[in-house]
């Protein structure tokens, strides 16, 4: 159904508290769509602990906290992520280290943990293939990991580069090539084999990038697209030639599309592409706001615009929204405010 | 550890005088909360004592009142310090200070801005990027140390 402005309102379905201190990220477990089986996501926070929630099958709009995976990172655990298969969760913490945890039986328990990182680890990212595991921090460094049997990783390139903190990693949808995004403005393009990685290309303000930190990065369906965000207050669109990607070379330039401008108050900590070509965005002045391709208009090249704007949607900055797998628009958002939200979005 | 102070001699002010907040004449409003000013942000901070000396933000000018923007209705904050000297490298604590002891102390709706005075530091878009980089400031309040530095400097004001 076709969502157009003001056509369309943003409900919220539960609040979940549990947390004692703020909410950093969630991840939403992609396997469990294709299973059949309720919908499962991970949040993270500044509390030291991962909670594990599901939807309870007989009433779509209850959720329940069905573990709290603590005792194991020191401090803060700042990231979270699922691999594809859905059964192994990788947690990215403050106290340095990554853990990697194993659904048994309902319970979850560490299998590994992966360390390396001199401090503060900020994200994690599984490839398409679960194969790999990527992880970055305020050391600068990006570190890939291949994922050895028994639960065994092997990390196979240590990436300098980044020139400040990277804030977050992310695997291109269907290939190989790692980004990277970074308190030094520039998003990174890392693509390599085995253990020889290199940075293919650097988006910074020469390339009508970023004028301050970014954020977050997330890719369109499709992966010919890519929407970062960042303490500059825009979104920053860009696009590549898939056809180029996927062929031999298995990598193909990046380039900025739009920026979009006006929109965010303060710096947006977290953007979603949907796999209907939505655009969430959580920010720091409480509000979430949802972008999508604008066909009207005269204008060379795709624009975008404010599909809606959902004012307060928490008390406190929004730090992490992510669109649920499956057919239903829902959404989970994140905040300092020590809660998660659960969205749906509805046509009038 | 450096042996000597970054600033010896710093130029001590006289403290402002404090003036007692009136009571609202309006008693039928006495539960309604009163809307947060400068005054009040200023007091918060005020006797937040140097990392260095023992002297207080207010006395070294390092925090003045009209260097406070309160907006209650926005619920912002921001907060312009000066530091005593252009190389200060305790910018980055004093601003640390600053965020916590606000932190603490006002609603939770409110957003604060920490910036150095422009022109005041030889490093200022450096020092300002790190103080409102909120991950930033969330990782070095986990780190003791600094924590214990931080509260060493708030002790004095909250009297």
């Amino acid at each position: 159904m076709e969502l157009y402005e003001g056509g369309c309102e943003l409900k919220l379905l539960e609040t979940l508290a549990g947390h004692s201190d703020r909410v950093w990220s969630l991840a939403w477990n992609p396997a469990t769509v294709a299973a059949g089986t309720p919908l499962v996501f991970a949040s993270c926070s500044g509390d030291k602990t991962v909670r594990i929630w599901e939807n309870t099958p007989s009433h779509s709009a209850s959720w329940t906290c069905k573990a709290v995976l603590e005792d194991t990172h020191t401090r803060t655990v700042r990231s979270c992520a699922w691999s594809p298969s859905g059964k192994l969760l990788a947690t990215a913490s403050f106290d340095a280290t990554t853990a990697i945890w194993e659904n048994v039986g309902g319970d979850y328990e560490c299998v590994s943990t992966l360390e390396g990182h001199e401090n503060e680890v900020k994200s994690v990212s599984w490839n398409a293939s679960g194969t790999l595991l990527a992880t970055c921090g305020r050391d600068k460094s990006v570190w890939i990991w291949e994922v050895q049997p028994g639960n065994e990783f092997e990390c196979v390139s240590v990436l300098q580069g980044h020139t400040q903190d990277v804030k977050m990693v992310q695997w291109h949808p269907s290939t190989d090539v790692l980004f990277s995004c970074s308190y030094d403005n520039t998003i990174k393009v890392w693509a390599g084999d085995d253990d020889d990685w290199q940075c293919v290309q650097t988006l910074g303000e020469p390339n009508s990038g970023h004028s301050s930190t970014v954020w977050a990065l997330s890719f369109n369906a499709g992966g010919d697209k890519m929407v970062t965000c960042s303490d500059d207050l825009t979104l920053k669109i860009w696009e590549t030639d898939n056809i180029q990607m996927h062929s031999g070379d298995g990598y193909a330039p990046w380039r900025h599309l739009c920026t979009l401008t006006g929109y965010h108050d303060r710096s947006i900590f977290s953007v979603h592409w949907s796999s209907e070509d939505i655009i969430a965005s959580g920010a720091a002045d409480d509000a979430i706001r949802f972008f999508v391709e604008n066909r009207d208009g005269l204008v060379d090249g795709p624009t975008y615009k404010l599909l809606l704007k959902k004012e307060k949607a928490h008390d406190m900055d929004i730090n992490s929204i992510q669109w649920s797998p499956g057919e239903k628009r829902l959404l989970a958002s994140a905040s300092d405010d020590g809660t998660i939200k659960i969205w749906e979005l509805a046509s009038l | 550890m450096v042996s000597e102070l970054i600033n010896a001699n710093p130029i001590v002010y006289e403290k402002k005088e404090r003036r007692a907040r009136s009571a609202p004449s309006d008693y039928s409003d006495e539960y309604a909360a009163e809307p947060i000013d400068q005054q009040e942000v200023f007091d918060h901070v005020r006797d937040i004592k140097d990392p260095e000396h023992p002297y207080s933000l207010e006395e070294l000018k390092v925090i003045t009142e009209d260097a406070i923007e309160v907006d209650d209705v926005q619920s912002y904050v921001r907060v312009t310090f000066t530091p005593t000297v252009e190389h200060c490298s305790m910018a980055t604590i004093i601003g640390l200070c600053l965020r916590v002891k606000l932190l603490r102390s006002l609603p939770s709706r409110y957003k604060v801005d920490i910036r150095v005075a422009p022109g005041s530091h030889a490093s200022e878009a450096s020092v300002n990027k790190q103080l409102n980089d909120k991950e930033r400031v969330a990782a070095a309040l986990e780190n003791p140390n600094l924590v214990d530095m931080v509260d060493e400097c708030l002790a004095p004001s909250y009297g």
